[in-house]
């Protein structure tokens, strides 16, 4: 079973990973008994199975995700929200507000287009389009705060190991941040300079999400910067 | 008609040998809107690809129920050229966009995306010959800066005949004067051509010669395609990650 | 279904209309078939049936090529030729048609572009290349770079002379002079193999088709490689064979008509 990269080596697609009996794994697939990399990032060499840490990659939903994304259309009995997933996504009346839907309901008055949501995908169609739900605690609307986005796969990278790495960045910064598993970040703080440090460390993850030693790196970047925000 | 020498002593105008590529500079990422773009200079030629997707198509009635659909539109701006050219898509453009899609359409995986549009847009901001060729080389390593899952990179570059000889990577004025042009696509690790066209004429032995130097030229600009990807994550004395 | 029927076939080195992999449908061409247009053909290339009409006029030539005439190709598909042609303006198949016919014969240098200038700089031969699909079964493109071909053989140019910076029509005319007769032969790939000729049933599931045009001296004066799948350098070899192969007999056909 020959490999052909070390193990967490920068792999492109077309990139021959492996031959013989390893199964394929995330981002590669399988071709004529040979395991081909479909995405930039890092292979991984597990028990039997290859597979490639993706650097860069859309957004593919999975049920549970929570997920941060703008209204762009209203329907019958439903909202069409952009999370940045291959279909626009769907909310229902009831996913929404816990009711059936009814013909008086007035449905721009509980979401506009434009409006900013947090929600869960709760299904997703046999065509893949996500299902949503705003039903729970931190999920609906958003009336505050600013919208970042981070390649999906890296947010493995900004939760860290238990939460090791958000849990830093609140408790260094004082800000709320919201974790939408499709890649957009939301990051309300109270002041200005606090939201631009936050913006600048989720930067940095994107960046170096490839890299080792991250979470004591960014530790040290924040204490950094805020050292230099009080000299100032 | 008397004809500009293409080729004066073994040398190019432009000052290249026969099998040599003009210089080529490739960067990802540069568009901050695009899920995916890239920028590529290659002798005179600029180019920036944005890429869109996988994203719901509209209108709904073009998508398609088992895959993704890709588009690519080919643009001249109206400066690329001299004189200015119109904005307005000529034959030529509407023909191009065709055989781009044609060329990255099988390093795709559209069946994991239906009714899904991949968008692929690529703008002509200065044209120097070989401009199919260079749209593809950009908007595939586009494609990947968006993250989009493919089989294979896919490469292109093209050869031709000019004086009589067969040469690599024709640039605007030997593409015009010159006796044949042979554009070609493909994917290394594969070994498959996804793009080949030729207007001019070859013999059949000229044709293999062209051929065999347009693949060539392909796995050179591959190599270049690799580093420009990579180089994003291999810099500032960080090395390779390890564990 | 559709594509198990031809796939069933094809595995037992036959085309579901019973043709072996490199046979041609039944050629028929018809030169001459209209009076108003300088040359006009028909081609009917088993059931694709294809009329391309030339019209001669006199032109400006283009900036960068002012001692030479003008050629111009153009492709209609029209509605009548099958339930699922829209009519509207060119789409991409139809500019990519016309564009791959009119390749052929300016690479092949089959007209003499130079000899039908009237006034360099000022007046020129315009020529158009006007392709009509009547009825699609497959294949336009070896139809109708034949029928545009054929077209071109019965054109009779109007002579005109320049006088004085002006240009005067004579009541006469000259056939055009053809120094070539370029041949598109168009191979399909199906499940892996090659065939020729293939018909509107095999291009729904045909993933590659390549056009290779052959000139008078078996020189290769145009390639289009169209479609959503690649093709191995082997494939392409095999191509370029059978159309060295295969444009004599049709050229000879197209001579004889």
């Amino acid at each position: 079973m020959p490999q052909y990269f070390k193990n967490r080596d920068l792999v492109v697609p077309g990139d021959i990973l492996a031959e013989g009996r390893f199964r394929a794994g995330e981002n590669t697939y399988r071709l004529g008994g040979k395991i081909y990399a479909t995405r930039i990032g890092l292979v991984e060499y597990g028990r039997g199975v290859v597979s490639v840490i993706a650097l860069r990659s859309n957004y593919e939903p999975r049920i549970g995700d929570t997920v941060v994304g703008a209204v762009v259309d209203i329907d019958l009995g439903s909202w069409r929200v952009d999370v940045g997933a291959p279909a626009l996504a769907i909310l229902n009346v009831p996913d929404a507000i816990g009711e059936s839907f009814k013909q008086e309901m007035a449905l721009p008055e509980i979401f506009d287009i434009g409006d900013v949501v947090v929600a869960r995908v709760v299904k997703l169609n046999r065509d893949g389009t996500p299902i949503l739900s705003t039903l729970g605690p931190g999920l609906g609307r958003v009336e505050e705060g600013r919208l970042v986005r981070m390649t999906p796969t890296k947010i493995p990278r900004l939760i860290g190991k238990k939460g090791s790495m958000v849990n830093m960045i609140l408790k260094e910064t004082g800000c709320q941040i919201v974790i939408g598993q499709n890649g957009v970040i939301l990051v309300n703080c109270r002041d200005k300079e606090m939201e631009d440090l936050v913006v600048q460390v989720l930067e940095k993850i994107e960046n170096e999400a490839h890299t080792t030693g991250l979470t004591n790196r960014i530790y040290g970047f924040i204490r950094e910067m805020k050292e230099k925000g009080r000299d100032e | 008609m008397s004809k500009k020498k293409l080729i004066v002593k073994g040398v190019r105008l432009d000052g290249r040998k026969w099998n040599e590529l003009r210089p080529i500079k490739i960067e990802g990422g540069v568009l901050p809107n695009a899920d995916g773009s890239a920028y590529l200079e290659q002798g005179r030629n600029r180019i920036i690809v944005g890429v869109f997707g996988p994203r719901e198509l509209h209108p709904k009635h073009l998508a398609k129920p088992h895959k993704a659909v890709l588009r690519c539109r080919y643009h001249m701006a109206p400066f690329s050229v001299d004189p200015r050219r119109s904005p307005a898509p000529s034959r030529r453009d509407t023909e191009l966009s065709m055989v781009i899609r044609n060329a990255l359409e099988p390093a795709l995986f559209l069946e994991r995306y239906p009714r899904a549009s991949i968008d692929v847009f690529v703008e002509i901001l200065q044209a120097d010959g070989s401009t199919r060729c260079a749209s593809i080389t950009a908007a595939s390593v586009a494609l990947v800066d968006a993250g989009i899952p493919m089989r294979d990179l896919v490469a292109a570059c093209s050869a031709g005949k000019i004086d009589s000889e067969v040469v690599l990577d024709l640039n605007d004025i030997e593409d015009k004067e010159g006796e044949a042009d042979l554009p070609v696509a493909y994917m290394p690790k594969l070994g498959k051509v996804t793009l080949l066209q030729m207007d001019g004429m070859l013999s059949p032995e000229e044709f293999d010669k062209a051929l065999n130097l347009a693949l060539e030229g392909c796995n050179k600009i591959y190599e270049l395609q690799r580093e420009a990807l990579k180089s994003r994550y291999v810099k500032q004395g960080e090395g390779r990650s390890a564990e | 279904m559709k594509r198990k029927r031809i796939s069933t076939a094809l595995a037992q080195g036959k085309r579901e209309d019973g043709r072996g992999l490199m046979d041609f449908r039944k050629i028929v061409i018809k030169k001459g078939i209209l009076e108003k247009a300088e040359g006009s053909a028909e081609v009917w290339l088993g059931d694709t049936r294809v009329i391309a009409g030339v019209k001669v006029g006199v032109g400006e030539p283009y900036q960068d090529t002012p001692n030479q005439a003008v050629l111009t190709v153009n492709a209609e598909f029209t509605p009548i030729a099958s339930p699922t042609f829209e009519p509207g303006p060119p789409d991409e198949t139809s500019i990519e048609l016309a564009r791959v016919v009119d390749r052929g014969i300016r690479s092949s240098e089959a007209i003499d572009f130079e000899k039908y200038c009237i006034i360099p700089g000022k007046a020129v031969y315009v020529i158009f290349i006007d392709i009509c699909i009547l009825n699609y079964a497959g294949n336009l493109i070896d139809a109708s770079a034949l029928a545009a071909l054929a077209a071109l053989q019965s054109t009779k140019v109007p002579k005109y002379v320049a006088e004085g910076g002006e240009v005067k029509p004579l009541d006469a005319s000259e056939p055009l002079e053809l120094r070539d007769l370029p041949i598109a032969v168009t191979v399909g790939k199906i499940d892996g193999s090659l065939i020729v000729d293939p018909t509107a049933d095999e291009e729904d599931v045909m993933g590659t088709r390549f056009t290779v045009t052959v000139n008078q001296e078996g020189n290769i004066c145009a390639l289009q490689k169209s479609g959503p799948e690649g093709l191995t350098l082997e494939e392409i070899r095999k191509a370029i064979n059978i159309a060295l192969e295969k444009a004599p007999e049709i050229r000879k056909l197209l001579m004889e008509s």
